[in-house]
């Protein structure tokens, strides 16, 4: 039972993590361009 | 409209010449939105981006340009958003630079587009659905556990975290639903939001009242989970409708938001569409459409009303002809007295026919709401059953009564109708994209699988709107040469057409090949002059002998040579008479509804074997002919391209509409097909049909869930175990049950060679608006 006090927070606590960024990345407009995400990663920046 | 460029950098169009590419570069102008430090935002639609490579060669292009600021490509929507310092540089530096990239772009109008409130709402969505799967995840979790036999106190701690991780959430993901019941109940109607709302909210309260109070059962885990699946269906349902529409937005030209005004002097200014009033001189080069209604006050020239009036063969405009805002000026320059000022026009009169037209499609009830009307109150009536029994049977305990009632609405809530049929919708549009078709909402699907007329325009529509030759007289090779170097001198449709029909021989070499406006083509060749073109023009220079045809038509002529008639005729679509035919071994009526001469319609009708055809139709008698049919009890399809079919394309039960038709055209159908063949509408049926087919396969299986789980609900057996699991199980059937809509026979269509939908819209489209 004394166990169940941390677990079950430490379990919410990484799932809001999750959630927050979910919501972070999505905000910060990283799904707007899948297929060119997709693409950018093969780029080489040169500079 | 309400792009606030303003006059930014109206100085930077100075340099640009006095021709067709000035009024395209005050287009430019006035696409833009001025941001917060003083640059100035373009979004472009370059088509022709399609992969990792085009990325980087524009960014680096345009990145390092005196005056960007910002440069960023976005390869799933194929544009380009570009912040310039509108001091130092102007979006036609960018246009011109993406173009000698390789890359024709055009500026997306932002006003126009209301990108941000979409995106607002689709964001909406996704963050809900992430919501709910977190809280039904975690709240599965803990459920389990007191599945397994946790007890007392740590089963009231598990039930109590529960009930703070499910209330907000279910406040949060659940506005949708709650929102769209209201508005439903509000209106007196009960849409299938209704049941969806009351289970999940009475389950939130039960289960909230339960954890409080100790009790042994709660739901919290099956409100959340019903929430995350419906959310599922809406969020895709969504997906659909944006894709179709950023295919549409790409297929449409950017429409004419001002013209060429000739101020007393002689000099010309581009005046936005709303300052033009009637009185002012405009001037239309060719190659453009005409912005305003107008009457012709100087210059000769043809021009193509087939987009106007479905008139299919291009007419000489003189001074003195009235021609229709969306005509478009094929060959010469004219100068157009405005007649009417742009919302007074024959388009602005079109979209309010199109608008009231509209009105009576609303009506319509999706196959999901009519579901509901029947099922909520059955439902409902259940529950309440089931109440008032068990307090006979345990002679008034309330608390056991109403959470038998309570639990039996929450395993009968329509998740499985729920997803019924926006999973069926959104593979149909999938299915439907990969034959080239654009559906723009679900409920389109339903309407087309139920129509039993198919009413279709001629010009754009069962022929291409290009027109071909069908007779030629012209037999000498010496004169064949001639004739093809004269056609080849000219960009008028009929002298392509002449061009394709004699694509075998030489071109002879002439001089001072001249294109006479409202005449036709001539040169001088080694046999003397030659004429192409009307034929009492050509007839001029012919033998005088020479028999005229009474009708006129094109000719061909060299000096004192006899005269070579050459008869145009229409080039009907790939596939038309294949899709008539289908459609009427399906039962289906067909008849041909057309603004063209009863002569050009009765001989394409005869082609086709269309019994039943209509000529000389204005855009008022075609919906007439569609209300006269719909109250013979028709539900009637109708597939159109004009701007003259735009109002009947609204009026119909369900209408389709090739790319290539106008603006306002594609706007008004439920269906555009990106693809030349007309097959396309036997295609989109087909698939519609097997759409519905699952649809209702898809309401039986949620039905039959409903005969098991209503009696142990009723019986007073259900435990939150039990209606986790059956409820999940039943959503899972339904959806996989949709999915076999992604194999099996493919469309006829889908045997021609794919092309993206969204290259369509490169430059070969013609579009008015």
């Amino acid at each position: 039972m004394t166990l169940l006090t941390v677990l079950i927070p430490i379990a919410l606590f990484l799932g809001l993590l999750g959630l927050g960024a979910f919501i972070w990345s999505l905000n910060s407009g990283q799904y707007e361009d899948l297929d060119g995400a997709a693409a950018r990663i093969l780029e080489d920046d040169e500079d | 409209m309400t792009c606030c460029g303003g006059n930014i950098a109206a100085d930077g169009a100075a340099g640009v010449s006095a021709s067709a590419d000035f009024s395209r570069a005050e287009e430019l102008l006035h696409a833009g939105r001025e941001r917060d430090d003083g640059t100035v935002e373009y979004v472009f639609s370059a088509p022709d981006i399609h992969c990792g490579a085009c990325i980087s060669s524009i960014e680096r292009a345009i990145g390092p340009m005196h005056g960007i600021a910002y440069v960023r490509v976005n390869l799933s929507l194929r544009r380009v958003t570009v912040h310039l310092d509108p001091a130092v540089t102007g979006p036609v530096e960018v246009s011109g630079a993406l173009a000698a990239l390789g890359f024709p772009a055009r500026p997306v109008d932002l006003g126009d587009l209301d990108e941000l409130e979409r995106k607002r709402r689709d964001s909406e969505l996704l963050k809900s659905l992430a919501v709910a799967g977190f809280a039904s995840a975690n709240i599965m979790l803990l459920s389990v556990s007191v599945w397994s036999g946790a007890e007392g106190a740590t089963r009231d701690l598990f039930h109590l975290i529960s009930a703070l991780i499910a209330i907000p959430a279910v406040f949060y993901a659940g506005r949708v639903f709650f929102r769209s019941a209201w508005g439903a109940l509000r209106n007196g109607r009960v849409n299938m939001d209704v049941p969806i709302s009351l289970a999940i909210s009475l389950a939130t309260g039960m289960s909230l009242f339960e954890a409080l109070t100790g009790g042994d059962k709660t739901y919290f885990e099956a409100a959340t989970m019903l929430l995350f699946f419906l959310l599922i269906g809406r969020y895709l349902d969504q997906r659909m409708r944006e894709r179709v529409r950023t295919a549409v937005v790409q297929l449409s030209r950017l429409s004419a938001k001002g013209a060429n005004v000739l101020t007393g002097d002689g000099e010309m200014r581009y005046l936005p569409l709303d300052e033009i009033e009637p009185g002012m001189t405009v001037r239309v080069f060719a190659g453009e459409r005409l912005p305003v209604d107008g009457t012709v006050e100087n210059g000769l020239s043809d021009v193509d009303r087939s987009l106007v009036t479905g008139e299919s063969l291009p007419v000489t405009a003189e001074a003195g002809t009235a021609l229709e805002a969306g005509a478009m000026n094929l060959t010469g320059v004219l100068d157009i007295e405005v007649t009417n000022t742009a919302d007074k026009s024959f388009l602005a009169e079109v979209r309010a026919m199109m608008e009231a037209a509209e009105n009576g499609r609303g009506a319509y009830v999706r196959a999901a709401d009519r579901a509901a009307r029947l099922y909520a109150p059955f439902v409902h009536s259940l529950a309440a059953i089931a109440f008032v029994a068990w307090m006979v049977i345990t002679g008034g305990d309330w608390h056991t009564s109403l959470y038998i009632a309570i639990a039996l609405l929450i395993i009968t809530c329509p998740c499985a109708l729920g997803l019924a049929v926006p999973v069926v919708h959104v593979i149909g549009a999938t299915r439907l994209f990969e034959n080239g078709i654009l559906m723009k909402d679900g409920a389109a699907l339903e309407r087309l699988a139920e129509a039993d007329e198919a009413v279709f325009d001629k010009t754009g529509t069962l022929t291409t709107g290009t027109p071909t030759v069908i007779g030629c007289a012209i037999e000498r090779p010496s004169d064949i040469a001639i004739a093809r170097a004269l056609a080849a001198s000219s960009g008028h449709p009929a002298s392509r057409a002449l061009l394709t029909h004699l694509d075998a021989g030489a071109t002879a070499r002439g001089t001072d090949i001249a294109e006479h406006p409202g005449l036709g083509v001539e040169g001088g060749f080694s046999g003397g002059l030659a004429r192409l073109g009307r034929m009492a023009w050509v007839a001029e220079i012919a033998e005088p002998s020479a028999v005229q045809d009474p009708s006129g038509g094109l000719a061909f002529a060299t000096k004192g040579g006899s005269l070579h008639a050459i008869k145009l005729g229409e080039h009907v679509r790939d596939g038309a008479a294949a899709a008539i035919d289908a459609l009427h071994n399906a039962g289906l009526g067909t008849r041909i509804v057309s603004g063209d001469a009863a002569a050009q319609v009765a001989g394409l009708a005869d082609r086709l074997g269309v019994t039943e055809w209509h000529a000389d139709q204005s855009p008022a008698d075609k919906i007439a002919r569609i209300e006269a049919l719909r109250a013979e009890g028709k539900k009637v399809l109708f597939v159109g391209d004009g701007i003259n079919d735009a109002p009947a394309l609204a009026a119909g039960h369900v209408s389709m509409a090739p790319a290539s038709g106008s603006d306002v055209g594609r706007t008004a159908a439920d269906f555009v097909f990106t693809r030349d063949s007309l097959e396309a509408v036997t295609a989109a049926r087909g698939i519609a049909l097997r759409a519905q087919a699952l649809v209702k396969q898809n309401f039986g299986l949620a039905f039959a869930y409903n005969v098991i789980a209503v009696p142990i609900a009723m019986a007073g057996m259900v435990t939150p175990l039990v209606a986790a699991i059956a409820m999940s199980a039943s959503s899972i059937v339904v959806v996989l049950n949709s999915m076999r809509l992604t194999r099996g026979d493919p469309a006829p269509a889908a045997s021609r060679p794919a092309r993206s939908a969204l290259a369509v819209g490169t430059g070969s489209m013609e579009a008015a608006e």
